[in-house]
Parts: structure tokens; sequence; C-alpha cells
């Protein structure tokens, strides 16, 4: 582990005077800037937190950590599952909260430019103002955008438009030096060298510290349906997903879900939107699925050939959603299911594995076989679109410590299925903290060392975000 | 049982936004959707349905051409049968003479469908104009007997049970056939339509109602001329700061609490 300094009174006067009145320390630090929304993997107070308000004041702030060797780790809104923004060894946080402005629009070039901190929800009701759609849409809305790009975050529609990678155009990025530099261009194409734009996005943090974003927009489909395809059991429900695909559908968004997980999001909601029953028939899950388009007489012949293939597939039935308080209805129920599992469960673990879309029955077959050597009570939803599976270990009864060491034997087999299938151990929230050990034995050491060599190019103090993905405390 | 559900093709006012300089509502680019408290008025008639399946539901809708998407999402959820009273001369018409017109339509509609209606339902009031008369007026027209602000309704043997709304709690009002139900907003939503349903209410031949039609329209109580009401000007109101809610244990606790904050804020 690298050696760092405490942050002395001299140190604390030179970031006031760097960050002058946003400078927190001691007992007035914000308990919730020592964790993610994920503190089973620990939580740790930082000895100051400082609200960043520009890209001057982080490479100030930055200097004054790097002259010193003061570990430093910048979060946003801490929505994160992996402990990625938990300062592990204490020292200073950096919160880009405030930096929360839309900065302009190029509408010519459909891009926006923004500050780190602007949430995703404000942007995609702002674009939409503008006749913009901004396509990632992951299910939680409260997190901010350079939270969104540090951990690549995908969410419902990227199985049609792709993650948040692929509507990043530019960004401005401090150094761990304080140096202050800019990567990428507002340009639809590039082949000018090694894509430093996307080592930044998906590097959680350990890189540099993103201060502004220009970010890519389409323009908003001006039609959407949603369907929803009750099925008896989940796995007839699963075996439709390929067919979306083999049939050339393109859905913009394809969710299954058993009926467990939705009544316990529809209890957290407070509103019951989805059928239990049809025509008798109890129903054990379902398939969720969007199309977009420019016209409802363009998306007409889609849903109903998408609704036959459904209904031959073995749908209960096929339940249509077109009209703005329906279709807000179904996608907040699904958007909360997290919410609706953290309040039923003391106790939480997850994960976010990605396979092959053709191999996600056999996967949800292989949890369901393995699930019953725990004690703990496992949950999962996906996007099934892209093959990006949620699992949840859940539980009230269980002591801490053996709940911790059961979740790492489930895990560890989890990624071992994974990574046989030809899949990646995270599709979406990252690798954090919490998951730094089960990467070392997906990626094999050749791809560690890379990885661990493009970290020291970039911070060979090791002060930015330390102990997170490819570094654990003990890497040098 | 034979149902009529009125319904009126409103502007989403989740969308509406206030013009600054005029103070009225921007109404373009808002899309249309059905009154939500109708929709509440056909989730009732379809449960009645889902219970006695031999039920029939028919939608009636007073507006220009474009409600028929009103009808046709109507008829997705749960409606058998779709009626659109359009016609130019309607047009300007208040309370008093839209509720005018659709009691004689209504009257049209039992006759080309060979049947009376056992029950008129309506949603309480729509959301552009608030007024909540609509409902109550056609029942007036009519002569029937009814029961506003409905949350539920069972069919029974001598009537309807209607499932009211009240300040305290619910209350179950009886009423015979034929009756007019007001309907208020209930723990359920309209249900989502199927695809089959979709598809179908696309293809649906909605009958139009012109005044060539409604023989049994005295044009003078129609449309502008034939509305007592003038609208002079519409405005925004303030929004009304939330009030303080007194529940102590005891009714003296009450009281006390009420004086203490009266005197505070130097009331009294």
């Amino acid at each position: 582990m690298a050696n760092y300094n405490p942050v002395t009174q001299e140190i604390l006067a030179e970031l006031e005077k760097a960050a002058p009145g946003h400078v927190v320390t001691g007992a007035d630090v914000n308990p919730d800037y020592s964790r993610d929304e994920m503190p089973i993997y620990g939580t740790r107070m930082p000895d100051v937190t400082i609200d960043a308000q520009s890209t001057e004041e982080v490479s100030a702030i930055m200097k004054i950590c790097y002259e010193h060797n003061i570990p430093v780790t910048t979060r946003g809104a801490g929505t994160g599952l992996v402990g990625g923004c938990t300062p592990v060894c204490g020292g200073v946080v950096i919160c880009t909260m405030r930096m929360n402005k839309i900065l302009s629009y190029d509408l010519e070039n459909f891009a926006v430019t923004v500050q780190p901190g602007v949430l995703l929800q404000q942007l995609a009701d702002d674009a939409l103002k503008h006749g913009c759609m901004y396509p990632p849409d992951p299910g939680e809305k409260m997190a901010t955008l350079g939270g969104n790009v540090a951990t690549n975050a995908g969410g419902m529609r990227a199985v049609k438009y792709g993650a948040t990678r692929d509507y990043v155009r530019a960004m401005t990025v401090v150094l761990p030096n304080g140096e202050i530099t800019r990567f990428g261009g507002t340009v639809s194409k590039t082949s000018s060298g090694y894509s430093l734009t996307n080592l930044i996005i998906g590097s959680e943090g350990t890189l540099g510290i993103i201060t502004e974003l220009t970010l890519k927009l389409i323009p908003a489909p001006q039609a959407t349906v949603s369907l929803m395809a009750p099925f008896e059991d989940l796995e007839v429900c699963i075996s439709a997903v390929p067919k979306f695909f083999m049939k050339h559908f393109r859905p913009q968004a394809l969710e299954f879900f058993e009926k467990e997980i939705l009544i316990s999001s529809e209890e957290y909601l407070g509103k019951q939107v989805f059928p239990r029953k049809i025509d008798g028939t109890d129903v054990g899950a379902y398939l969720l699925v969007t199309f977009d388009g420019d016209s409802m007489d363009e998306l007409d012949p889609i849903v109903e050939s998408a609704s036959e293939m459904l209904v031959e597939e073995g749908a209960l039935d096929v339940l249509v959603a077109d009209t703005a308080p329906k279709l807000k209805d179904i996608w907040a129920t699904r958007s909360s299911f997290l919410e609706g599992i953290e309040e039923q469960t003391k106790l939480l673990d997850e994960c976010d594995v990605v396979v092959p879309v053709n191999k996600i029955a056999s996967y949800v077959a292989y949890v369901n076989d393995i699930k019953q050597n725990y004690d703990f009570e496992v949950k999962y939803f996906g996007h099934a679109g892209d093959g990006n599976l949620h699992i949840y270990a859940c539980s009230t009864e269980m002591e801490e410590e053996t709940f911790k060491k059961q979740v790492d034997q489930f895990l560890g087999a989890l990624y071992q299925k994974t990574v046989e299938l030809g899949g990646q151990i995270s599709g979406e929230h990252g690798i954090g903290y919490g998951k730094v050990h089960f990467l070392e034995s997906a990626m094999g050491p050749v791809n560690m060392e890379l990885m661990r060599g493009i970290k020291k190019v970039f911070d060979p103090k090791l002060i930015l975000n330390p102990g997170k993905v490819c570094m654990d405390l003990k890497s040098k | 049982m034979n149902i009529l559900v009125c319904v009126k093709q409103v502007p989403d006012t989740n969308e509406i936004k206030i013009d600054p300089v005029t103070n009225t509502l921007v109404r373009d680019g808002v899309p249309s959707i059905v009154n939500p408290f109708d929709g509440y008025a056909l989730e009732a008639a379809a449960r009645i349905k889902d219970d006695a399946p031999d039920t029939k539901i028919v939608v009636l809708s007073m507006g220009p051409k474009q409600a028929e998407n009103a009808l046709r999402e109507c008829l997705a959820i749960a409606a058998d049968k779709a009626y659109l009273v359009t016609d130019r001369i309607f047009g300007g018409s208040d309370t008093l003479a839209t509720s005018y017109i659709l009691s004689r339509a209504i009257a049209k509609v039992e006759e080309l469908e060979g049947a009376k209606f056992d029950a008129i339902f309506c949603g309480k009031q729509a959301i552009d104009g608030d007024t909540a008369q609509v409902g109550p007026e056609i029942a007036e027209h009519l002569g029937y007997p009814q029961v506003t602000y409905a949350l539920e309704v069972k069919s029974a043997e001598d009537g309807l049970h209607v499932y009211r709304e009240a300040e305290d709690g619910k209350e179950v009002i009886g009423v015979q056939t034929p009756c007019l139900v007001t309907f208020t907003k209930p723990s359920f939503d309209p249900r989502f339509p199927t695809i089959k349903r979709k598809m179908a209410a696309r293809k649906a031949q909605i009958t139009p109602l012109t005044a060539a039609e409604l023989t049994n329209i005295d044009p003078a109580h129609a449309g502008l001329k034939g509305s007592p009401t003038k609208v002079k000007r519409t405005y925004v109101p303030p929004r009304k700061e939330a009030g303080v809610v007194i529940k102590e244990e005891t009714t003296e606790a009450s009281a006390h609490k009420l004086y203490e904050l009266l005197s505070k804020s130097h009331v009294i």
C-alpha cells in the first residue's frame, strides 16, 4: 500500500485557500460521504470533504494533495453499488454535486455540455425540451452524469442504444497531479491515437477527475410503446428473449423479472400496476419490452408481430402501454426494484454479471441450482436484452459475518460460471472496492498487469481513489 | 346489464404550461388523453363486466373528430361500442348545453342499440374544466337518480350498490336503475388493454352522431348560442398555502392548540 500522509492543519489551510468556504472537516463531515449505497463493503469517514465548484478548484486541490501524498476520492450522488466512492484510505473526498449546470447545447452536432454533477433525470428532462433524448437510462435517475461516465453505466435502453460509453464525445479531466486536460471532441469518429476518453470512461475515478462532459444526444423518438407479457414461469419467459433478435425487432428495452421482485417494488411504491393473474392463471414471470420510433404508424406492425411471437412463445397475454400515465407507471415500478429489495432486507449484496443473450436461460438455471446451498434468499431480474443480470443475496436473519462469508463463495461461483459462458463480471455497476478480488480471477494476471500499468501512468503516486478496480490496498 | 360511459378527451394537464405573459394555458403540442376520472368510470364498468360477462359497455363522447382517439383507447380497455357526438353547431357549448346534447344523444344511442341503459357512468369532472357539472346535469335532464364521488360499484338485485367517498371513510348507497353515477379516483387504475383489444379498437367503427342524426335536439339549446354561461376571463388561481391540521388526543386539547396557534399569530 502506498504511504499516505495525514491531513495536517497546514495542508488544511492550503485546501481552504484553494476552495474557500467549501472545505469541511472533523465532526462536520457528512456521514453520507463515508459510503455509497452498499455499506456492506465497509464505510470510512474521510478527513476532509470539499464540494468542488469548478475545474480550476479541483485542479488546485489535486496539486496540494499530489504534493503532500494525500489520498483523494471523487464522488457524485453516491448511488454506486460496489463501494466505488467509499474513501477507504480516508483523506480528501471531492464531491462534484455542486457542479450541476447544463452548460450549453450544440444542436447542430446533437451534443450537450454539462458539469459532472448534473443528475441523469435533470439532463433527460432538459434534453426533451430541446426535442432530444439522452439515451442511457440506468434505473437510478438521481445519479450524476459524472458517476454514470465513471462507471460506464448501462441501463434499460442499452439493448438498442448502447451504454454511457457510446454517448461521451469529449471531457475535461483533472489528472492526479492537478493538470487540466481535455480528451475527445465533438466529432462522430476518431482514429487519433489511443482513446484516452475511453480509458476514463468506466475507470471509476481511479485515473482522473471528470469536471466537464460533452455528451451525444439523439432526436427524441416521437412514439413509444411498451408491451408487458406475463408468463406462467420464468424459464419460458427467458427462452423468448433471443427470438426478439432473431426476428430483428430492435427493442429499446427488454427486461425480465419474477413476480416476487415485482411485488416488493409495488409495495415500496404503494401501487399495484402489473396484473398477477391472467384468466385465472397465476403469473410467475414477466417480460417487459419497449419499442420506439418516429410514429405510431411505424410501430403498430412491429408491436403486432412482436405480440404474436410472444403468444407463440407462451405468453399468457400481451398488454399494451402506449399512454404517458401507463408508461410512467410500469417503468417507475421497474426502476424501483432495488429500492423494493432494500426496503425488505437488512443484509444485501449483489452482482451484475453479463452473459451472451442466448446463455441467460442456462445461467439462471445455474443460479437456481446453487442458491439452495446458502442460507440467504436469492432474488434476481435482468436486462434480458443485453444479457445483464442483477442477482441479489438478501437476508434479515443471518449474522453479518456468516452472510459475508457465504456471499463471497456464492459470488465466486457465479463469476466463475460467467467467465465459463463467455461473460464479464460486471455489466454496468463496476468493480469499485467490493469486487476487486474477483476481477483478478476473471481477467487473469496478464490483463491485470496491463490495467495496473495504465493506472500508474495516470497516477504514479496512487493517490486517486486507492483500493479500487485493479489495485487492492496491498498493490504497489 | 347495459352501461353507458361518458368520456371526454382532455389535454394532459401534467404536460401543460402557463404562458407567463397572458397567464393562460398553452395547449399547443400538449398530448390529449382520456379524462382520468372517465377512465375510472370505464374501469368500474369493466369490473361489473368481469363478474357478469354479458354486460355491454358503450362509450359516448362529444368533441371534434380527434376525440375518436380517446374512444379507441376506451374500446381497447373495455368498451364494446363507441359513439361520437360531433357537429360544429355543438361547439362552444357550456355545461348546461353539453349535458342537454348528451342526454339527447343517449336517447338516440339507446334507439340505435335497441335497448335502454341501466346505468350511465361519468367521471366526477374533467381535468381541463373542473366544473363537475355535466354528469349531474345529464341525470337531471334524464330524470334519473344520481350518486356522485363513487369509488366502486357492485351490481345488486335491486339496482347498484355504490361505494362512495365520504369525508371520513366510505359510504355504501343503494340506487335503483336506471341511474347515473359519477366516479372519483379509486385505489386502482384502469386496466391495461390487451394487444387483441388494441388491434380490434384500431379498426373499430366509431359511429358519428351529428345534428342531422340528432333530430331530437333543439338547436336553440345547443352550442354557443344555447349556452347561458359566458366565459369572460380565465386565469390561473393563486396557489393556496397548505393548511394546518390540528388533531390532538381530545377535542379540548385540539381547541387549546387552536387557541394557542391563533393567539401566536395575533389573530385573536
